[in-house]
């Protein structure tokens, strides 16, 4: 009885949260790093498969895949990051996320170590990103927020999917 | 409810476009001299189909625009009107007035009033041409609409219909030309001689408007005139004296008795209206603004017509098919379905002897598979006179706008061609037309002077050979200049001075951006930003052009298309681990070599001598910076010889694998563009292989 009033608390507790508010995030692992992406981009989560290299193109864009019928590019976002590079096992998970404007979506896939959980965030709790300097980039954080203790780093997605700048390097 | 709705009204939009398209080119094809019944026919269907639906889907300024164009129709099919020129232009400016609505409100836009009530008051005009009871009825209808300020309330309407019938005995004309109306070659005197023969005329000239001796411009015409005819003479005759100045002047005709009784009326409308133009004038507006519109009208169907290539692309997103074609698919599914249960059968208790019955089935899927693809394929193939059928008017808007005579011939307008391709080659063809009406057709006076028939000639060709659809845009004019082409690239610093070219490349320096011979810039072309689009995007749906031309004689080009964009026949190559398709269309042969056969050239790139020809050579493992599968494999490998853009070119692989039909996957769907990669494909095995753009590539390793 006692239990079942406390997890009727709990789930009052994130219904009231929802209600003010609230965003849920998928949270996932980049070596000892948290980050978190908005879960409504999350397509879906599949197990690493070799892709198909695609030639003089950034190192962090490993290739494509076949998914289902179309040919959705892959990101290792560890090296996209530059964080030490990682061996794929079976068990490195690609995150297929969807990322668009008004007039067109894209669906890709980003490498990630593992993912953790998802987690709901009050809105007013996100903190912005400090500015690291030149250094460590942060255009694609849009802010922080701590889980359990946790930092979690909130990811923009369109900004982190964005190849634009890319077409335009590449092109002069 | 409303979900359904919106979906009939894609139907009906699209019956609609069709309807105006055979409106269109029925109107085109109406010869003045000897009417084909059939054609009105074909015109007053369009129009009358498009009339009922729209009046059903709630549509009305459509309906309401289409009865006019409707009733207008209606007379000349039953021969109580004559079919002229100016009515059909009329009807040619609604028909794009029309399409213009109607696309507003496709796009659930708002319909642009001042241009439809534009459009609507020249057909009105037109509709006047014919008995006097009709003709003052309308002009109220038209007031209403096209300006509200013209709040002509209905009594001073009734009061000028009763006016007219007493008034038969004369009429009372203002008539002010515009400035340039004698450099149209009119000659007011004559006009007035001609109405002095139709009854006792008196004219009162106003030379208010006169300007000072040494400000007057004797070939302007500065004075404007009231007339007076006496006489029992219809409103038809005299408007038909004015027919030929209709566009030069503002001008309105009244009958005599009504302009003293109707005093009263116009006192009260006059306050309102006042925009218009002589207020010496006191006569009710409605009339006065006709002839000003039927120029405006004329203006505008030009801008129209410019604004047609670029609007088209937003075409219909759905097509028509045959049904024959749907039955065949659904035979073939229908087999397939056979198969497959036949197949489920063999599996169903699996023992060894079963096995060439299993064989059997798969290879009859096979061929079933295959079929069932080209069916499919099948309906999305259109006829290419989708692009061909909207030239015959921009040749006649663009032709009498340059002065030139010129006619459009089509042939093979039924060839077939994956929409797709329809779709995009429409802009491209729509700019080398319009070159050739502009600098490929010469004036008919220098036609004549050089031997030729006045009229020139544009054929626009459409034809398969092997996997590809041709179009060629063949011109009479004047042809290419080659010296003169020259002389222009060395004087833009496009090309060093004593390169020597082919005669080929010197034609394709045309297609270099910023280069243009013509002269003088007109707002047709000559900007020299257009021909370098115009193949970059033939190339980007895989396909190339080329022009033969002969000075004096004329100019051919050829647009090359692939039938489909989206199954290619293709050879698969290995090259380290990965593997490319290469385009079978685009190879040659393949040769085996050894490293020895290849010949360096300043240290950098290889050749290779093919029958006493040096060809360029790709590594495709250096080019694409593939590292892995054995190094010391590439001492020997595959040359694939390939030609792109026209030139020969080798590709070094490592091996060939085989040749299969592969469906194209776009790579710029979920991710961008790759140098020397037109698309991607998925393998038998389900992994992603890249294909291969071999201009691109070639294009890339120069680089």
């Amino acid at each position: 009885m006692a239990q079942e009033a406390e997890s009727k608390d709990i789930d009052q507790y994130h219904y009231s949260k929802n209600l003010d508010n609230a965003v849920q995030y998928l949270s996932f692992a980049l070596g000892k790093e948290e980050y978190g992406v908005d879960i409504l981009r999350v397509q879906e989560i599949r197990s690493w498969e070799p892709v198909s290299r695609i030639p003089n193109v950034p190192y962090y864009e490993k290739g494509v895949v076949n998914l289902r019928g179309s040919i959705v590019p892959i990101l290792d976002l560890r090296e996209r990051f530059n964080l030490s590079k990682a061996e794929y096992t079976p068990l490195t998970v690609v995150v297929v996320l969807q990322t668009g404007d008004s007039n067109k979506t894209r669906i890709m896939g980003v490498v990630v170590d593992s993912v953790s959980d998802v987690i709901s965030v009050d809105k007013t709790e996100i903190q912005s990103a400090p500015d690291f300097g030149a250094k460590v980039s942060n255009e694609f954080i849009n802010g922080l927020v701590s889980v359990n203790e946790r930092m979690v780093m909130l990811l923009d997605v369109d900004k982190l999917l964005k190849l634009e700048e890319l077409d335009q390097d590449e092109s002069q | 409810m409303s979900i359904d709705m919106s979906q009939f009204h894609q139907v009906f939009f699209e019956e609609c476009f069709e309807g105006l398209e055979a409106m269109e080119s029925g109107l085109l094809t109406l010869d003045m001299g000897d009417i084909d019944s059939e054609i009105i026919n074909t015109i007053f269907r369009g129009a009358h189909s498009i009339k009922g639906g729209s009046g059903t889907f709630g549509f009305t300024v459509v309906a309401d625009y289409t009865h006019i164009m409707e009733t207008l129709l209606d007379e000349m099919r039953d021969g109580r009107r004559q079919v002229t020129q100016p009515a059909v232009d009329v009807l040619l400016g609604s028909v794009d007035c029309l399409r213009e609505m109607l696309t507003a409100i496709q796009n659930e836009q708002d319909v642009n009033n001042a241009s439809v009530a534009k459009h609507k008051s020249a057909l009105e005009v037109v509709l006047n041409g014919g008995t006097v009871t009709e003709e003052l009825s309308p002009p109220v209808e038209q007031e209403a609409v096209v300006s509200e300020e013209l709040a002509v309330n209905v009594v001073p309407d009734i009061v000028e219909e009763e006016s007219i019938e007493l008034g038969e005995q004369g009429w009372k004309i203002a008539f002010c030309p515009y400035l340039d109306l004698l450099k149209t070659g009119n000659d007011p005197v004559r006009l007035f001689r001609e109405l002095n023969e139709l009854g006792d005329l008196t004219t009162t000239a106003n030379i208010q408007d006169v300007p000072g001796f040494y400000e007057l411009d004797p070939e302007e015409c500065n004075i404007s005139w009231d007339l007076k005819v006496v006489g029992d003479i219809s409103g038809d005759e005299i408007r038909e004296i004015f027919n030929w100045v209709e566009g030069d002047c503002e001008m309105e005709i009244q009958p005599l008795a009504k302009a003293v009784k109707s005093t009263p009326v116009v006192k009260k409308a006059d306050p309102e209206p006042a925009a218009v133009i002589t207020p010496s004038n006191p006569a009710p507006k409605p009339v006065e603004v006709k002839p000003k519109v039927a120029t405006e009208t004329k203006k505008s169907d030009s801008q129209d017509a410019d604004n047609d290539a670029t609007k088209n692309t937003a075409k219909a997103s759905s097509i028509r098919v045959d049904t024959d074609k749907i039955d065949t698919l659904i035979n073939m599914v229908g087999e397939v379905v056979i198969t497959q249960s036949m197949l489920g059968l063999v599996g169903e208790n699996f023992s060894m002897d079963k096995v060439g019955q299993l064989k059997r089935g798969l290879a009859q899927l096979e061929r079933h598979t295959r079929d069932l693809q080209q069916s499919v394929m099948n309906i999305r193939m259109l006829p290419i006179s989708f692009v061909f059928s909207r030239f015959p008017r921009l040749v006649h808007d663009i032709s009498s706008k340059l002065d030139k005579k010129i006619a459009l011939k089509l042939v093979g307008e039924n060839t077939e061609v994956d929409k797709a391709v329809v779709e995009l080659i429409n802009d491209p063809l729509v700019h080398l037309i319009r070159n050739s009406l502009d600098h490929g057709i010469e004036m008919p006076a220098d036609r004549v002077a050089a031997g030729k028939p006045e009229t020139g000639t544009i054929e626009l060709k459409a034809y398969h050979r092997g996997g590809h659809i041709v179009i060629e845009i063949i011109d009479d004019g004047r042809g290419l200049d080659k010296d003169k082409l020259l002389a222009k690239a060395i004087e833009k610093g496009l090309i060093e001075e004593n390169n020597l070219l082919t005669e080929k490349q010197i034609f394709e320096l045309i297609f270099m951006p910023g280069f243009s011979t013509a002269e003088q810039l007109t707002d047709i072309s000559g900007r020299g930003v257009g021909m370098d689009v115009v193949r970059r995007n033939i190339q980007s749906l895989g396909g190339n052009i080329e022009i033969i031309s002969e000075l004096g004689k004329g100019t051919t080009i050829a647009i090359h298309l692939p039938l489909t964009l989206a199954i290619l026949d293709g050879q698969s190559v290995a090259v380290g681990d990965e593997t490319y398709i290469v385009p079978l269309v685009s190879i040659i042969e393949s040769i085996n070599i050894t490293e020895r056969m290849l010949n360096k050239v300043a240290g950098k790139g290889e050749t290779f001598r093919l029958r006493n020809e040096y060809l360029p050579v790709i590594r495709m493992r250096r080019i694409f910076n593939v590292h892995s599968g054995n190094p010391t494999k590439s001492k020997e490998g595959v040359l694939v010889v390939v030609e792109g853009q026209g030139e020969l070119c080798c590709l070094l692989v490592d091996e060939l694998l085989g040749q299969q039909q592969v469906v194209i996957k776009s790579l710029e769907a979920n991710y961008r563009r790759v140098e020397g990669v037109s698309g991607a494909t998925i393998l038998g095995d389900g992994s992603v292989a890249l294909i291969l753009d071999v201009p691109g590539l070639v294009r890339f390793s120069i680089r």
